[in-house]
């Protein structure tokens, strides 16, 4: 490492928004040229490009870069530039005020940590001004500041700017929304942008340069409760990795974390960093991974909180949405909701009221649907619990958008309510409405189940742990929605083999004949599993080759006889010592261990939750892309 | 990054060899913890400024790289280059690079490509998304882009159609040296002054780009060079003069 480290630059991002033509890319332009902050040539470059169309040159040209931008004169998308004060830099982020353009603004604020909103002094507050306003509320931006720009046209009247302040102040009163300042300018001369204006004598206040350094860089949360979404579990090398952001408060090797959905609990046993010192504490802002003392199921999606402040875990909560899709947010339509990096299939529960965002009116409507460009009041419900925040209390998981199909329509933030603090009595019943006469593909089931039938067969000793491993199991997949069913050797004898014994033939034809059901349930799309000593190799290869390549997932449940014959719940080693049973697996009759299982599990090394996690792991790297779930 | 590679069967990371892209090589090890789970696409045009070359295996054995090379063999047997053949610039970009880039992809069946453009490098990068969809044709909708909400991007999509992700995106000239000076970044020292005085900002193939004067000769001075100037970056690339918007164009039809 160098001796000295620079001290990295203080950057702010800024957004500006406001109505169509009221002079965004101007002032931008503008401003830019008043801080001194063009690339040598860009205003030469641009004023001869101008000169040669013939028509006279234009602030606005310097941030509309595209061509189709220069034909129409709007900002189509959001652009991103960058200037410095000397106080820090600042990144702009230049919002379009067209309507049809409303996604883009509101992809520009959603990354913004301040705003500076224009109004025209002539035309005063139209319809985007109030729109933004909202907007700007419901992405959660707070510092505003609100440029009454043209005062040139308005003849730079204090009359006016009192009047447009005085009727904007009141509309963003009503939304909860107070801006910093007013300021009058007029982009095109550069008023009150870099220094005050002789032209308006009777204002007193900051200029545009000013009031930005006023605003502050918004730090991560480091003092509220620690939310930590994995992104992802990797394994590249011993190492079991989880990976993510902390999006608020801090964590520390040793912390007991609760992982939610799901309310499993292990230790930080490290913090994972790379090129970096080792430390072993975190906290918001940072990108780190954790590894655990006990290595419990856990994968994307789950949100990491301390025991003490865990997130509210439901199917159904409050929210405020605004809505962007060419189709209309339906009721009767599921769509994919995306939360800090969980996802789910939500539904509406039902509409409290939808807002008109310029007027702030109700809209009334008997329809249940949200329209384009609309805002709501609404309950939403999820198919499977998700782990959520209040967004006033914890913003990063208080936040959430709606996919459509391929996109990205809708956003929204979550209300506070009277949530109950967890969910075990709130657990839905899923709604198995859909019904079809045709024949329902193995492909059809896998693709409404989001996995695909197969068979985890579990094999060892008795008392090796495979019933406990399967009932966990099961209870682990059930509970992130997958279609499971467990097939257990004591239990399938009382029925389906009441006729067969414990000699070699008849254990081979009672793995037969579980083998040919498990192959049912597989097809039927269910993960299957089966926990039977079965010992012998022969019989465990011929269910094998009645499934289809990589349907079959051999697990070799391997305990020493000394570990299995020391638990034994059931007496059974005592009563087979005592030659009391006959034929019995380890003492009387043979073991074949698995000479290539798809995974080996030591019972005596591994907790139940740790095993659970492993196959789970090995279903998942076994699976095959989606187009090829015909079984 | 990790977004991407949860998100994405078949990812690769376009690496040019230059400063931006093994910064953000440098963050994939970060995010993977010192490994790089996807292949490196790199396209050569045969005319690069020979010591990236050199550089390039050299880092791809030390950091044990899956190296995907891609060239247009095509264009380079008929010698319809630039300045040589019968090819503009732009032409010449179009048809070693763009199209190249094209059939690496295709060869590959990559779904999503890891780039490393920056807002700040040129107005049309501006306007990017982190995830930003390309169609079949590899073309760029500029005017109907995805929103891009709280670091949700847009991981949904029709299986004709490819993303390139920007992890990027946001960053300065002057943060991805900041960044190489804080972790300690080795880069190809035709980015430091030479006896000469000159040192390369930008780098590309040898007939269109030129060094700018400059007495920069350490990291240090660099971002003190930086922070100093008003000389856009591209400033040494030729094919972007060629016309008002040439590089648009290059863009909307695939190029990085």
């Amino acid at each position: 490492m160098p001796d000295k480290v620079q001290t990295p630059s203080e950057q702010l991002k800024i957004v500006i928004v406001g109505h169509v033509d009221h002079g965004k890319s101007t002032f931008v332009g503008r401003l830019f040229h008043d801080t001194g902050s063009l690339p040598e040539g860009k205003l030469e470059q641009l004023q001869k490009i101008a000169e040669r169309r013939g028509v006279p040159f234009e602030w606005a040209n310097l941030m509309d870069a595209l061509q189709s931008e220069r034909d129409q004169n709007i900002t189509i998308d959001t652009a991103q530039i960058w200037f410095q004060t000397k106080k820090r830099q600042y990144v702009i982020i230049d919002a379009p005020g067209h309507k049809e353009f409303l996604k883009n603004m509101i992809t520009g604020a959603a990354n913004a940590e301040a705003a500076l909103l224009l109004i025209d002094a002539s035309e005063g507050v139209q319809e985007q001004s109030r729109r933004h306003g909202y907007l700007l509320h419901l992405l959660g931006i707070r510092q505003i500041v609100v440029l009454v720009n043209k005062m040139d046209l308005a003849g730079y009247s204090q009359e006016r700017f009192n009047q447009i302040e005085a009727e904007y102040r009141k509309f963003l009163g009503e939304i909860g929304v107070e801006p910093k300042m007013f300021i009058p300018i007029a982009a095109k001369h550069g008023d009150n942008i870099a220094t005050i204006s002789a032209n308006t004598p009777w204002y007193h206040g900051d200029t545009v340069l000013t009031a930005l350094d006023k605003f502050n860089v918004l730090d991560s949360p480091q003092d509220q409760a620690l939310r930590f979404p994995i992104q992802d579990v990797y394994r590249f090398d011993a190492r079991r990795i989880l990976a993510g952001r902390i999006e608020s408060g801090r964590l520390k090797v040793g912390d007991r974390l609760l992982f939610s959905p799901g309310n499993k609990v292990s230790t930080i046993n490290s913090i994972e960093r790379w090129n970096a010192p080792v430390s072993t504490e975190a906290g918001a802002g940072e990108s780190i991974g954790i590894t655990l003392t006990e290595q419990i199921f856990v994968e994307r999606g789950a949100i990491a909180s301390l025991e003490s402040a865990a997130p509210y875990e439901l199917t159904k909560f409050k929210a405020r949405l605004f809505w962007l899709g060419r189709a209309p947010f339906s009721a009767d339509k599921v769509y994919k909701i995306k939360l800090a990096t969980q996802e789910a299939e939500v539904q509406i529960d039902s509409i409290e009221r939808i807002i008109d965002s310029s007027t702030l009116e109700t809209v009334a409507r008997i329809e249940k649907f949200v329209g384009r460009n609309e805002v709501a009041e609404l309950t939403l419900r999820t198919k499977r619990p998700i782990a959520f925040d209040v967004h006033a209390e914890i913003v990063a998981t208080g936040r959430f958008v709606i996919v459509d199909g391929f996109e990205v329509a809708g956003g929204g933030i979550i209300a506070a309510d009277n949530y109950p603090k967890r969910s075990s009595d709130s657990l839905q019943k899923s709604h198995n409405i859909y019904w079809s006469q045709s024949k329902v593909t193995a492909n059809q089931r896998a693709l409404r189940n989001n996995h695909r039938g197969c068979v985890v067969w579990l094999t060892g000793l008795s008392a090796s742990g495979k019933s406990t491993i399967a009932t966990e199991l099961e209870r682990e997949l059930f509970n992130i929605g997958q279609q499971v069913y467990v097939l257990d050797g004591d239990n399938v004898r009382h029925g389906l083999g009441s006729d067969l014994g414990f000699s070699q033939e008849d254990r081979a034809e009672n793995i037969r004949r579980v083998g040919e059901v498990a192959k049912l349930f597989a097809d039927a799309g269910v993960i299957c599993i089966t926990a039977f000593i079965s010992p012998y190799r022969a019989d465990r290869d011929l269910v094998r080759t009645i499934l289809k390549d990589g349907v079959f997932i051999e697990v070799y449940v391997n305990a020493p006889i000394e570990v299995c014959e020391q638990r034994d719940p059931k007496g059974l080693y005592a009563k087979a010592r005592a030659n009391q049973i006959k034929d019995f697996t380890g003492i009387s009759a043979p073991y074949e261990a698995p000479l290539k299982p798809e995974l080996e599990l030591l019972t005596d090394k591994l907790t139940p939750s740790e095993s659970v996690a492993l196959i789970i792991e090995c279903i998942r790297n076994r699976a095959v892309p989606a187009a090829d779930w015909d079984i | 990054m990790r977004e991407a590679f949860n998100k994405f069967d078949n990812l690769a990371m376009l690496w040019s060899i230059g400063k931006d892209s093994t910064v953000m090589l440098w963050l994939a090890r970060k995010a993977f913890f010192g490994h790089v789970p996807f292949p490196l696409v790199h396209v050569d045009t045969t005319y690069k400024i020979p010591s990236m070359i050199e550089y390039r295996d050299k880092l791809a054995k030390d950091w044990k790289l899956d190296l995907v090379v891609g060239e247009n063999t095509a264009v380079l047997k008929s010698g319809v280059t630039f300045p040589n053949g019968k090819a503009t610039r732009v032409e010449c970009c179009g048809t070693l690079k763009k199209d190249a880039l094209r059939s690496v992809l295709d060869k590959h069946h990559y779904t999503g490509v890891i780039v490393g453009v920056r807002r700040d490098e040129e107005p049309t990068r501006a306007k990017e998304r982190y995830f930003s969809p390309r169609d079949k044709n590899m073309e760029w909708n500029v005017e109907d882009q995805p929103p891009e909400l709280w670091d949700q991007f847009k991981t949904d999509f029709d299986k004709d159609t490819h993303i390139r992700i920007h992890p990027l995106l946001h960053w300065t000239e002057l943060n991805i040296w900041e960044y190489i000076e804080r972790e300690n970044i080795p880069l190809i020292p035709l980015y430091f002054a030479n006896e000469k005085g000159e040192r390369y900002r930008s780098l590309g193939c040898y007939p269109c780009t030129f060094p700018i004067k400059s007495q920069a000769r350490t990291v240090p001075e660099i971002i003190t060079e930086l922070r100093n100037t008003k000389t856009p970056e591209r400033a040494g690339r030729a094919q972007d003069k060629e016309s008002e918007d040439a590089f648009e164009k290059l863009r909307r039809d695939g190029y990085m």
